[in-house]
């Protein structure tokens, strides 16, 4: 069971010639990532907009089909029947390329993160750095789209992602460097192999140690600001410079740029699963019989769940908090947890190991929060020119 | 505490969140083509015509004086006079509208045709679902769209529809008093006629 797909894979690749095999059996991998993802969009849609009602008191969409599960595809025909506008004096080519060179690269990500059990499109040696690597790309599309536009709130929308996602690329792959030093590779079927087994009846995921959690909660910020999710939506901003480097785009490019950010909050999701939520692996022993895809997409859906609750929950940031955010405080702490799971790594298991490595972790923690906050004067306004 | 506050905030969404499943009366929402709330009294949004009784045509208490085509401010109400009379409620001969137009597209809801309607006869609806498809044939109402009986006026506005009908009612009794004084065998002064002619 656990191995069902793995082996039909197999069986129907074994139709084709001997020499054709590895691009059919690519093909398949490929259509079937496209169309589980795709499908996970359309379902992320309707339940961040169900969720995001209830967190208000409100029903969210019901009108379309049962409890409005067939919103998707309302949305879809609507996407697809609305007129394409491209400004007059817009870039025409680069306008048209920037939904594509944001959705090719997030979907080339998803390629190296494993699924389950043998479930990975490709497995590199250097998945994790090629995940970074395509993913820079995504800073690329958004320029483009900001600047062929020729409109004053794309670019400056355009402006604020990219310095934004600069900013946090540098706590979200230092705070998975820690992971790679400790697993010892850069494949992301070999950081899965680190977290197998079970130690005490808890699972030995990264998660569970403080190095773990400290990089797992950076992570998760950083990969926030890098798919521009709420609260770090400003490039977007809607009720400041109305959808930012959106702004000109409607119909079908327009879906497709969603689509590219949710795929990449999807496969950031996903690399965040495999670098400290243990990938596939099942979290008690007792519980291996369930085979592992459906770990892999409960944990995601889990994270999903967790990003839309903090869409929710917490308003959008200033630029300037943005920034003292990322610089003074992310990265000294991705910096520090690097540190710690170094000393980790050469300490002698036992309690001291773990009080030790807390405290170097609360300790900064505390300290650079009280540092953050210091500089935000939280007193009375006062106003130079009104009153 | 960096993270105090995003905790807090958490814990209220999430209570948000799972109290609209348990409690309905956090569900603020109405659903509105299957549910509605009632309207307010004092609600209006166009005018329409109230007649008496069952027969639209013979109850209509306009009497096309035209005062309220000439106050409309945006100019929305067309009247033609008729050449005929018909009893009013109170059993005079009167004019009525032979053409009574409004044009709901030009209407802004003012409500001074009701405020200088010496007759009580035409009074703000609260119907609001009037989208249509033509824009200019369906949005202009005529005198059979806008007749509406004063039993839909009173539920409407009830306090309103009693003040009229009281009104209506005095007149009545002054109307019959004075045709009872009529029917009495005393002649009409002749000082009274030319007064009568202007």
């Amino acid at each position: 069971m656990d191995q069902i797909f793995v082996t039909i894979k197999h069986w129907a690749v074994g139709f084709g010639p001997a020499q054709g095999q590895p691009i059919i059996s690519a093909i398949i991998s490929v259509v079937l990532l496209i169309a589980v993802f795709a499908s996970l969009f359309a379902i992320t849609t309707v339940l961040e907009r169900k969720g995001l009602g209830r967190i208000q008191n409100r029903y969210g969409p019901n009108r379309v089909g049962p409890f409005g599960i067939l919103q998707p595809v309302a949305d879809g025909v609507k996407a697809l029947i609305k007129e394409d506008i491209v400004p007059r004096t817009a870039d025409s080519v680069v306008h048209f390329l920037a939904p594509l060179v944001l959705v090719v690269p997030v979907f080339l990500a998803l390629a190296v993160v494993p699924m389950g059990r043998n479930m990975v499109a490709v497995d590199m040696d250097a998945g994790v750095l090629f995940f970074f690597a395509v993913g820079a790309a995504t800073e690329l599309s958004v320029f483009m789209a900001g600047w062929s536009s020729r409109n004053k709130y794309s670019l400056l929308g355009a402006m604020r992602a990219i310095a934004q996602m600069i900013s946090y690329e540098v706590p979200l792959i230092l705070s998975a460097v820690t992971v790679i030093m400790m697993a010892g590779s850069l494949s992301t079927v070999k950081i899965i192999e680190a977290q197998a087994g079970y130690a005490g009846g808890l699972p030995r995921w990264f998660v569970l140690t403080p190095w773990g959690l400290t990089g797992f909660i950076l992570f998760m910020i950083a990969a926030a600001a890098e798919s521009n999710r709420s609260p770090f939506d400003l490039p977007e901003g809607e009720s400041e410079i109305i959808a930012g480097y959106y702004i000109e785009y409607s119909g079908f490019k327009f879906a497709l740029f969603f689509l590219g950010e949710y795929i990449g909050m999807f496969a950031v999701s996903g690399l965040a699963i495999t670098l400290f939520l243990g990938g596939w692996h099942a979290p008690f022993s007792f519980l291996t019989w369930i085979p592992s895809y459906f770990w892999f997409f409960g944990k995601l859906l889990a994270l999903i769940a967790v990003f839309i609750w903090v869409r929710g929950t917490l308003p959008r940031l200033r630029m300037d908090q943005l920034m003292n955010f990322a610089w003074k405080f992310m990265l000294p702490m991705a910096l520090i947890n690097l540190v710690t799971a170094g000393i980790w790594r050469f300490l002698s298991p036992g309690f001291s190991r773990w009080l030790i490595c807390s405290l170097l972790v609360l300790g900064p923690y505390v300290m650079l929060a009280r540092g953050l906050l210091l500089g935000s004067d939280v007193g009375k306004r006062t106003y130079r020119y009104a009153e | 505490m960096l993270g105090e506050g995003i905790v807090k905030g958490m814990a209220e969404t999430a209570r948000n969140f799972l109290g609209s499943y348990v409690k309905e009366d956090r569900l603020t929402t109405v659903q509105y083509p299957e549910e509605r709330l009632p309207q307010k009294e004092a609600a209006r949004n166009f005018p329409f015509l109230v007649y008496d009784g069952d027969d639209w045509q013979a109850g209509m208490r306009c009497v096309a004086c035209q005062i309220c085509e000439k106050e409309c401010p945006p100019q929305c109400i067309y009247i033609t006079k008729s050449k005929d009379k018909k009893p009013d409620h109170a059993g005079k001969a009167q004019i009525y509208p032979a053409i009574f137009d409004i044009d709901i597209s030009v209407c802004m809801s003012c409500q001074i045709c009701v405020e200088v309607c010496p007759f009580d006869a035409i009074k703000m609806d609260t119907e609001f679902e009037l989208s249509t498809g033509d824009r200019f044939g369906d949005l202009l109402q005529h005198k059979n769209d806008l007749s509406k009986s004063n039993t839909y006026f009173r539920k409407l506005h009830p306090t309103e529809a009693a003040e009229a009908d009281a009104r209506l009612a005095a007149e009545r009794a002054k109307a019959e008093a004075k045709a009872k004084a009529a029917a009495a065998p005393k002649p009409l002064s002749p000082a009274s006629v030319p007064a009568l002619a202007k």
